[in-house]
C-alpha cells in the first residue's frame, strides 16, 4: 500500500539521522581527549548518505553508506606537567569544532523532526482514508 | 451514471496520484542531505490528464500485433516524474530545498484531504441513493 510507503521512507531517515546525532555527540565528548601521540588522537567522525530504494517502487529512502573519519591533524600542545605529556612534553588533542558539531547537531535535530512530520501527515491521511465513507 | 465503475468520478485516481507523489517528497525530505541526490517530483497536470483520459476509456484500440497500446499503465506516473530546478545550488550536489519540499509536501497532504472529502461525500450519496432514504 503505497501510502504507508511514505512512512517506510521517513523512518528511514530517522534512523540515518540518529546514528549522526550519535557521531556528533561521540565527537563533542571527545572533544577534550588527550593522547601522548598524533596517532592515538581520537579521530572525529561523520556519517556519509545515501539514497536507496525503498519497497518494490523506485522510492527512496536514505541509509548511511560509511562512517569516515573527518577533521585534519590532531593540535599538538606543550603541556609537560601533563600525565600524558610526551619526553618533548607534548600533548596532543584531537581536532574537533564544538561549535561546528553544535550546528551540525541542529541541522540533524531538524532532519529528524521533519521525518516526524511527514510520518504523522501521513499517518492521519492514512487514519482518514480508512474510515473513508462511515 | 452508466455504472458503479465511474460512479465515485476522477477522484480514486486523484487519490491514487495525490499518495505517489506524497512518497516522492517524502523521499525528497528524507534525502535532504544525501550528497548528490537530486529532487523528484511528478508533472501532476500532465499525470492527471493522462489518467482522467484512460478513465474516459480513451484507450487506442490495437487492431494488428504491432500496434502499440497508448494508455497501458492507466497511472503512467513512472514516466511523468521530473527533476525539480533548484533556486540554489549547493556544494555537495543536491537539489533539495527542504522548505520548499515542506509547503509542497503539506500542500499536497491538504490536497489529498479535499479529494478524500469528495469521495466521502459521493460513497454517502451513493448509499443514500441504494436505501433509498
Amino acid at each position: 500500500m503505497s501510502l504507508f510507503d511514505s512512512m517506510n521512507i521517513a523512518s528511514t531517515a530517522l534512523s540515518a539521522q540518529t546514528t549522526r546525532i550519535n557521531t556528533i555527540a561521540s565527537n563533542m565528548a571527545n572533544a577534550n581527549t588527550v593522547a601522548s601521540t598524533a596517532e592515538d588522537t581520537f579521530k572525529p567522525r561523520a556519517p556519509i548518505f545515501q539514497a536507496v530504494l525503498e519497497g518494490e517502487s523506485d522510492q527512496l529512502g536514505v541509509r548511511v553508506k560509511s562512517i569516515e573519519e573527518i577533521g585534519g591533524e590532531a593540535r599538538q600542545e606543550f603541556e609537560p606537567a601533563h600525565p600524558l605529556a610526551n619526553e618533548e612534553g607534548f600533548i596532543y588533542k584531537p581536532d574537533i569544532d564544538v561549535t561546528q558539531e553544535m550546528a551540525n547537531m541542529m541541522s540533524a535535530s531538524r532532519s529528524f523532526q521533519s521525518a516526524i512530520e511527514v510520518i504523522n501527515t501521513s499517518k492521519q491521511l492514512a487514519l482518514r482514508t480508512l474510515t473513508l465513507g462511515k | 451514471m452508466a455504472g458503479f465503475d465511474n460512479a465515485l468520478g476522477i477522484s480514486p485516481q486523484v487519490l491514487a496520484l495525490r499518495s505517489q507523489r506524497m512518497n516522492l517528497l517524502s523521499a525528497n525530505i528524507a534525502n535532504a542531505e544525501t550528497p548528490n541526490y537530486k529532487a523528484r517530483d511528478i508533472d501532476f497536470r500532465a499525470a492527471m490528464t493522462q489518467a482522467s483520459s484512460s478513465q474516459e476509456g480513451a484507450q487506442l484500440r490495437a487492431t494488428q500485433a504491432n500496434h502499440m497500446t497508448g494508455f497501458e499503465n492507466q497511472m503512467g506516473v513512472e514516466s511523468d516524474i521530473k527533476f525539480r530546478q533548484p533556486s540554489s545550488l549547493q556544494a555537495n550536489g543536491n537539489t533539495v530545498e527542504t522548505h520548499r519540499e515542506h509547503a509542497e509536501f503539506m500542500d499536497n497532504a491538504l490536497k489529498y484531504q479535499a479529494s478524500l472529502n469528495l469521495l466521502d461525500s459521493r460513497i454517502k450519496g451513493l448509499r443514500a441513493a441504494i436505501k433509498g432514504e
